[in-house]
């Protein structure tokens, strides 16, 4: 199916209010005629707010499957109108608890580039030593207190506390780390402080670095440990194929998480400047996130795409972790994300001993800020967070002030490639009883890792719709 | 032995980093686990209660449909707490609240608009009786740790009503007036440290105002001492310290 041809349809689609997910629940019908009916309302474990919706008719027909995301929106491109360039990185900080340093570092390339700010070497070693360590913790907390329990059989880490509990704290241990390696770097794991247009205003020490990189090498038996767990739970992942677009940054030296052109496994590359050719968004009824499709209805990023595409430039630890869990470039397996995001964690130490022994080596030196002169421009910043790549695109004017702007946020790029997941994996347990459909499908969706909280910002940018402003939103004040 | 407090997480419009910060106390998280039962923190378990006693509430409400949830949790806790700045002073979700309504028919969701409710984003306070705050954007989890040990205690909690200053006194930072910048340490409630100044960056308010914070000395200082223009100074009281009857 040709992308133009969905294109036209769906902001149509998407017209009338009785379609809103909040107005209809084809659920309620269903249960009511004695269909089976699998309604997780808020999957756990999963940043922010989302629901699946599954009905199984006769004959184990499936009727519906249906992603959907109710969370309250928080208009994020809204509130950066008019505000200065040295405020935005801090305020779209607070999209994402998770993601901040990613946030942070995405915008400050968007007003870097839209005010041509050149930035240090330096810089640009401890910036990728940040996205390091914001995968790290992300991936680590994800893996061991998100994923665990359901190859486990539990329903929370807290069990595993009693029943594995040398096992966990050996991987709590490890994210302690991670986080000990945001503060050095940014100076707070969650909403850092330190990072500012043109470069750091504090950096950390040399006795810092050397006592992180000790602390590297000591990690590495637990790494070892985690990747066995991992390998002998590999099993537990349900046999799932669909062959989807993987997307992501991509780079010919390096495995590009700070900086690179956008990649697909399916089209060409490109500057992220043209990041709205790739990430064509799309409202849908159900959802207040936007859907975003390129060369198929959807596409995928994550740590399973950045692997897909860039395997070859994984450090040799790191390879080793991707054979012992039987990992390969060649998985459609969407569960695999999780397996590709432990490979990422031990690339990540890996890589950053490297840049960290360079900074020593160099010197960790005061440099004088760059001298920021503001000017009307419009910018892009494209980085790979923990859940796939980020695009912040800024329009200031020339007192530096935001005219406009647009974040595309990684989870809104797989919604789409969620729902597509589901459809094809729904039929195929279809026979199962309700709880095992549940966890199935609340697997796939944490699969994924969703942060949800921050991708739901549905500003309508498609070109060719009018817009009818005066249909009203709601927008009531009632005092105390 | 007495039975365990029961405990639940809720979160409303927010970023989620505080909840975040309480999974971030790592190995000592194991030990308060050891305390007090979790019965509902959707980040991190599946299954959940009705039944609690301390209701940890993140997050601002921004959607008249978020009152009525918000208005059934105090009913069921006996306890509840606002955790982080969305939750105790509206947080940066109140930065909306100063743009006009034709902006966000405009702007926000085209079409579709009428689909999504919202409306001036607030503190839980302004919809239900709080009982004990912890403040900051993003909360420190020291702190989260010593207000939940009071809570279940029974003491009430410690915290500071003098402004940031006085602890960027302590902590022996370089004022950022002297280097020619702004900053909010003078009106915001201490108990951070002073952190974003001593990591180089300046105070933004995210802990609210202090209870005796003179917003206009504060101004006269801001503008007239130091020389920075009133929609430089707007713009830093906007982040944070929206949610006030003062005019910002
Ligand atoms: S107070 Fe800050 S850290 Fe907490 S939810 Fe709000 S934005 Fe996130
Ligand atoms: S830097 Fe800020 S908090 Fe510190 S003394 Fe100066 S005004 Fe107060
Ligand atoms: S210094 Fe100001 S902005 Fe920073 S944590 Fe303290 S109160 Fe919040």
């Amino acid at each position: 199916m040709s992308a133009k041809k969905v294109k036209t349809t769906e902001p149509k689609a998407a017209a009338p209010v009785a379609t809103c997910a909040s107005c209809t629940d084809p659920a309620l019908a269903a249960e009511a005629e004695g269909k089976k009916t699998i309604r997780v309302h808020h999957v756990t474990r999963v940043e922010g707010h989302g629901n699946i919706v599954v009905v199984i008719g006769e004959n184990n027909a499936v009727e519906t499957v249906r992603w959907e995301v109710p969370e309250a929106p928080r208009f994020f491109e809204a509130i950066l109108q008019g505000r200065s360039y040295k405020d935005v990185h801090q305020i779209v900080s607070r999209i994402c608890g998770i993601c901040s340093i990613g946030h942070q570092l995405s915008s400050l390339q968007a007003t870097e580039d839209a005010m041509n700010i050149r930035i240090s070497t330096q810089t640009v070693t401890l910036r990728k030593l940040a996205i390091h360590a914001e995968n790290l913790q992300s991936h680590l907390l994800h893996l061991a207190y998100l994923v665990l329990p359901d190859l486990m059989g539990v329903n929370s880490v807290i069990p595993l506390a009693e029943t594995h509990k040398p096992q966990l704290v050996g991987l709590i241990g490890l994210r302690r780390l991670a986080n000990e390696f945001s503060r050095i770097i940014c100076g707070r794991t969650t909403h850092p402080q330190r990072m500012v247009p043109g470069g750091f205003t504090k950096l950390p020490t040399e006795e810092e670095l050397l006592q992180l990189m000790q602390s590297f090498r000591d990690s590495v038996p637990g790494f070892k440990e985690a990747a066995n767990l991992f390998a002998s739970l590999a099993g537990k992942f349900p046999d799932f194929k669909r062959e989807t677009e993987y997307v992501g940054l991509v780079s010919p030296s390096e495995y590009a998480l700070y900086r690179g052109e956008v990649g697909s496994t399916d089209d060409s590359r490109k500057p992220a400047s043209f990041y709205k050719d790739v990430t064509q968004e799309y409202c849908v009824p159900q959802s207040t996130a936007k859907w975003t499709r390129n060369k198929r209805d959807s596409f995928m990023v994550g740590a399973l795409s950045r692997y897909k595409l860039n395997h070859t430039h994984l450090k040799p630890l790191a390879q080793d972790v991707a054979k012992l869990v039987g990992l390969t470039p060649k998985t459609v397996n969407p569960f695999h994300n999780n397996l590709a995001q432990l490979v990422e964690c031990v690339h990540s130490v890996e890589d950053s001993m490297e840049l960290i022994d360079n900074l020593l080596t160099n010197g960790i030196k005061r440099e004088k800020a760059p001298v920021i002169r503001p000017r009307a421009g419009r910018g892009v910043g494209a980085v790979e967070v923990p859940r796939g790549i980020l695009f912040h695109s800024y329009e200031y004017d020339a007192k530096g002030r935001m005219v406009e702007a647009d974040c595309v946020i990684p989870t809104n790029m797989n919604h789409a490639n969620i729902q597509k997941d589901l459809e094809g994996l729904v039929p195929m347990i279809a026979d199962k009883s309700e709880a095992e459909i549940e966890l199935i499908t609340s697997m796939l969706v944490r699969a994924y890792d969703p942060c949800i909280s921050c991708s739901t910002h549905c500003l309508d940018i498609t070109p060719n719709q009018e817009s009818k402003p005066d249909r009203g939103v709601r927008f009531v004040y009632k005092g105390r | 032995m007495q039975r365990k407090p029961k405990i639940a997480f809720f979160d409303f419009a927010g970023c989620e980093g505080d909840q975040l910060q309480v999974a971030n106390l790592e190995e000592t998280l194991l030990d308060v686990l050891g305390h007090v039962e979790v019965v509902s923190f959707r980040e991190v378990m599946t299954g959940h209660s009705d039944n609690y006693d301390i209701a940890l509430v993140e997050g601002s409400i921004t959607r008249p449909e978020d009152e009525e949830r918000l208005k059934q949790i105090r009913a069921n806790a006996k306890i509840l707490v606002a955790f982080g700045a969305c939750a105790t002073i509206g947080g940066v979700n109140t930065m909306k609240n100063f743009m006009s309504e034709t902006m966000y028919r405009r702007q926000v969701y085209g079409d579709n608009a009428r689909c999504y409710d919202t409306y001036a984003a607030r503190p839980l306070s302004a919809v239900v009786k709080v009982d004990a705050e912890i403040h900051g954007c993003p909360i420190d989890r020291n702190e989260f740790l010593r207000i939940t040990k009071d809570l279940l205690i029974g003491k009430r909690p410690f915290v500071p009503d003098y402004p940031v200053c006085a602890e960027c006194k302590q902590v022996g930072n370089i004022c950022r007036y002297d280097l020619g910048q702004l900053c909010l340490g003078m009106i915001t409630r201490a108990g951070c440290g002073a952190c974003c100044i001593t990591e180089g960056a300046h105070c933004w308010g995210c802990r609210g105002l202090a209870p005796m914070a003179n917003l206009d000395a504060a101004r006269y200082v801001m503008e007239e001492r130091a020389g920075y223009s009133r929609s430089e100074v707007q713009d830093l009281l906007r982040i944070f310290l929206s949610h006030t009857t003062a005019p910002l």
